[in-house]
């Protein structure tokens, strides 16, 4: 098990350093210097030279990455260009906003997905089952900024029932919630959809195994068959889904924190694209990263919690 | 007979897109307490789906015909809610591969102690214990530790003893146990079988046993029914069907059995043809196409069943009481 988490840390370092990498190729390959698209045409020479000396953007491509990894050890990922506080506290202020978003909506999509695709199964081949199918398919197939900016119109504009942008008043819990309400949702029902649907395949294929049928032959009650011999199997494969997915909640979180105008990385990420702030982009794609990776691993481990016989192959 | 079992002109057919399969038709056993009754017969003959309609398992495109009588109540007229209260309860299945039977993700001793939910008198505690007690009366050292155990964790002999343990946990008055020995290695089958001789000591129940292995039958059994086609062509005490088998399936099945021959054969004997359509079953006796006593009737006619001495049946025009 040690061992295994070691491959995957290790493993998850190296996506790190080649997703930077490309990132630095990326703003390497696009036309035209950093600092002149940031300034603008009229700029004066002095002025773009400084600002090219400070962004490092006079030193060849792989040293400014590794400048980059080797102040990211010391916890210095760069400097805003345009305010010049630290990119870490700029990303330490707006995680909190993002993971409580994105955790919320995750919570969210579970607590409805995961009930829904067993209903799905206890009551297959029903019309209950047929009206699940259907709209979770229909809500997988609406994006979710379409979601956030007609549920704006309806619940903020039309029926005045929650706040239209921001995250809440800080330190007021009701307030911040009633803010949560509409971007959590917006970002979740698609994901509703999805885990319906993940539940109910894996879950059809696992009521059809011999252990089912024991369960079956001692009478076991139905719901006590799905929700625990058999949603014990089928969630592993939604865990996977989930934790992969979070990439996807993530940059849904873009879009939604844009819509809403709510503070959180993803208005940080895109503000920062527009103003070619790339300290704050390069500093913000590293952490993000660092949390993705950091959580397919979980999922990993998670994963072989529940599993014993998964457990096992690592453990040798 | 109180605690007695009777199935009764027990038809049973599967509804499918290419038309019904007559998996079991007009069947009659019957089975008293302390009994063991032995099934029969060759793969696809109906003996599977036999002891699930006992069992109260069919999947939901079975159709059942006829009655299945238990403690004087009709089991294949009883609701799904209430066949489900006698399953775990009142009849028990052990069942056929012990290395699927159990849930992967689960230990041993969680699973034992679910299967036990009909026992609302027992706590948790008086149920653990009677899960260590019965492992270790099958024969699991360590029963305390194997508790903790997954299913992946024990060997397939383990694993079986594990699932009579858990049928027995449930003390049932209807014990199935279908093809219990067929998954094992022929050593772990000896000590299977061995085990079931010994419980069968101080269990006043019924057992039935399914089985293609005439060897495990004649080991555990008092009567047998020997079926072919979804139908029960002869029935018997164990000595009467291994002795003096009357229907030319079984006498031709019996000269099939490589343990009763004497001396080493340079071809096994097989019954020449296959089994006949189920979707469509012959009109007359559906052992005519593969018989060699064959005659004038056998083609057209269904045989009756006829009673050749005390609880000794069989299915044939050739045969005379």
């Amino acid at each position: 098990m040690l061992t295994y988490a070691v491959k995957r840390i290790g493993l998850g370092l190296l996506i790190l350093i080649l997703v930077m990498i490309a990132m630095y190729a990326a703003v390497f390959l696009v036309p035209g210097d950093p600092a002149t698209v940031a300034l603008g045409p009229r700029a004066t020479p002095e002025l773009k030279r400084l600002l090219i000396e400070r962004m490092g953007l006079d030193q060849p491509v792989w040293w400014q990455i590794i400048e980059f990894f080797r102040n990211a050890l010391t916890g210095n990922l760069g400097y805003d260009v345009w305010s010049n506080r630290p990119v870490s506290t700029l990303v330490l202020e707006a995680l909190p906003n993002t993971m409580v978003l994105g955790l919320t909506a995750l919570a969210i999509a579970l607590l409805i997905g995961v009930p829904l695709g067993c209903l799905s199964v206890m009551r297959r081949g029903t019309a209950a089952d047929a009206v699940i199918g259907v709209l979770s398919v229909g809500v997988i197939a609406v994006p979710s900024f379409v979601v956030a900016i007609y549920s704006l119109l309806v619940f903020a504009v039309t029926l005045r029932w929650l706040p239209a942008i921001g995250a809440g008043e800080a330190g007021d819990f009701a307030s911040q919630a009633k803010a949560l309400v509409m971007p959590a949702a917006a970002i979740a029902l698609g994901w509703i959809g999805y885990i319906a649907r993940m539940v109910r395949a894996s879950m059809m294929e696992v009521m059809g195994e011999p252990h089912i049928r024991t369960a079956r032959s001692f009478g076991l009650p139905e719901w006590k068959i799905v929700s625990k011999y058999a949603l014990r199997i089928a969630i592993i494969p939604t865990i996977s889904l989930v934790a992969v997915g979070l990439g996807s909640i993530l940059s849904s979180a873009v879009f939604v924190e844009a819509v809403f105008a709510r503070p959180g990385i993803g208005k940080l990420i895109t503000d920062a694209v527009n103003t070619r702030n790339y300290p704050v982009v390069m500093g913000t794609v590293l952490i993000m990263t660092a949390i993705y990776v950091s959580i397919t691993i979980a999922a990993d481990l998670l994963i072989a919690r529940l599993d014993p016989r998964v457990r096992d192959v690592f453990r040798g | 007979m109180s605690g007695s079992l009777s199935a009764t002109g027990l038809s049973v057919r599967y509804e499918t897109p290419h038309g019904a399969v007559h998996a079991l038709r007009h069947v009659d056993i019957e089975a008293h307490p302390g009994e063991v009754i032995g099934i029969v017969g060759e793969s696809g003959c109906g003996k599977s789906t036999l002891v699930t309609a006992l069992a109260n398992l069919l999947p939901a495109n079975a159709r059942v015909e006829g009655s299945i009588r238990y403690k004087g109540v009709d089991l294949a007229k009883l609701d799904a809610h209430r066949q489900r209260l006698l399953r775990g309860d009142e009849i028990a299945l052990v069942s056929q591969d012990p290395m699927t039977a159990f849930n992967p993700v689960l230990t041993i001793g969680d699973q034992l102690l679910d299967f036990q939910h009909h026992r609302k008198d027992l706590g948790r505690g008086e149920k653990r214990a009677r899960i260590a007690a019965m492992l270790g009366r099958v024969g699991i050292a360590d029963a305390e530790r194997r508790m903790h155990s997954y299913p992946h964790e024990l060997s397939g002999g383990m694993r079986q003893r594990v699932a009579i343990a858990a049928a027995l946990l449930t003390d049932p008055g209807l014990l199935i146990a279908d093809e219990p020995t067929t998954a094992l290695d022929v050593t772990m089958e000896a000590q299977i079988i061995h085990l079931l001789r010994e419980l069968r000591r101080d269990y006043n129940g019924i057992i039935i046993v399914v089985s293609h292995h005439l060897g495990v039958i004649a080991e555990l059994c008092d009567r047998v029914y020997v079926m072919y086609a979804g139908e029960v062509v002869e029935g018997g005490e164990v000595d009467a069907i291994f002795h003096d088998a009357r229907h030319p399936y079984t006498q031709a099945l019996l000269a099939c059995d490589p343990a009763r021959f004497h001396e080493r054969l340079d071809r096994l004997p097989t019954i020449p043809g296959s089994l006949p359509s189920l979707t469509q079953p012959p009109l007359g006796c559906v052992y005519a196409p593969r018989c060699d006593r064959v005659f004038a009737p056998c083609a057209s006619i269904a045989p009756p069943l006829v009673n050749l001495a005390a609880a000794h049946v069989a299915r044939c025009h050739a045969v005379t009481p």
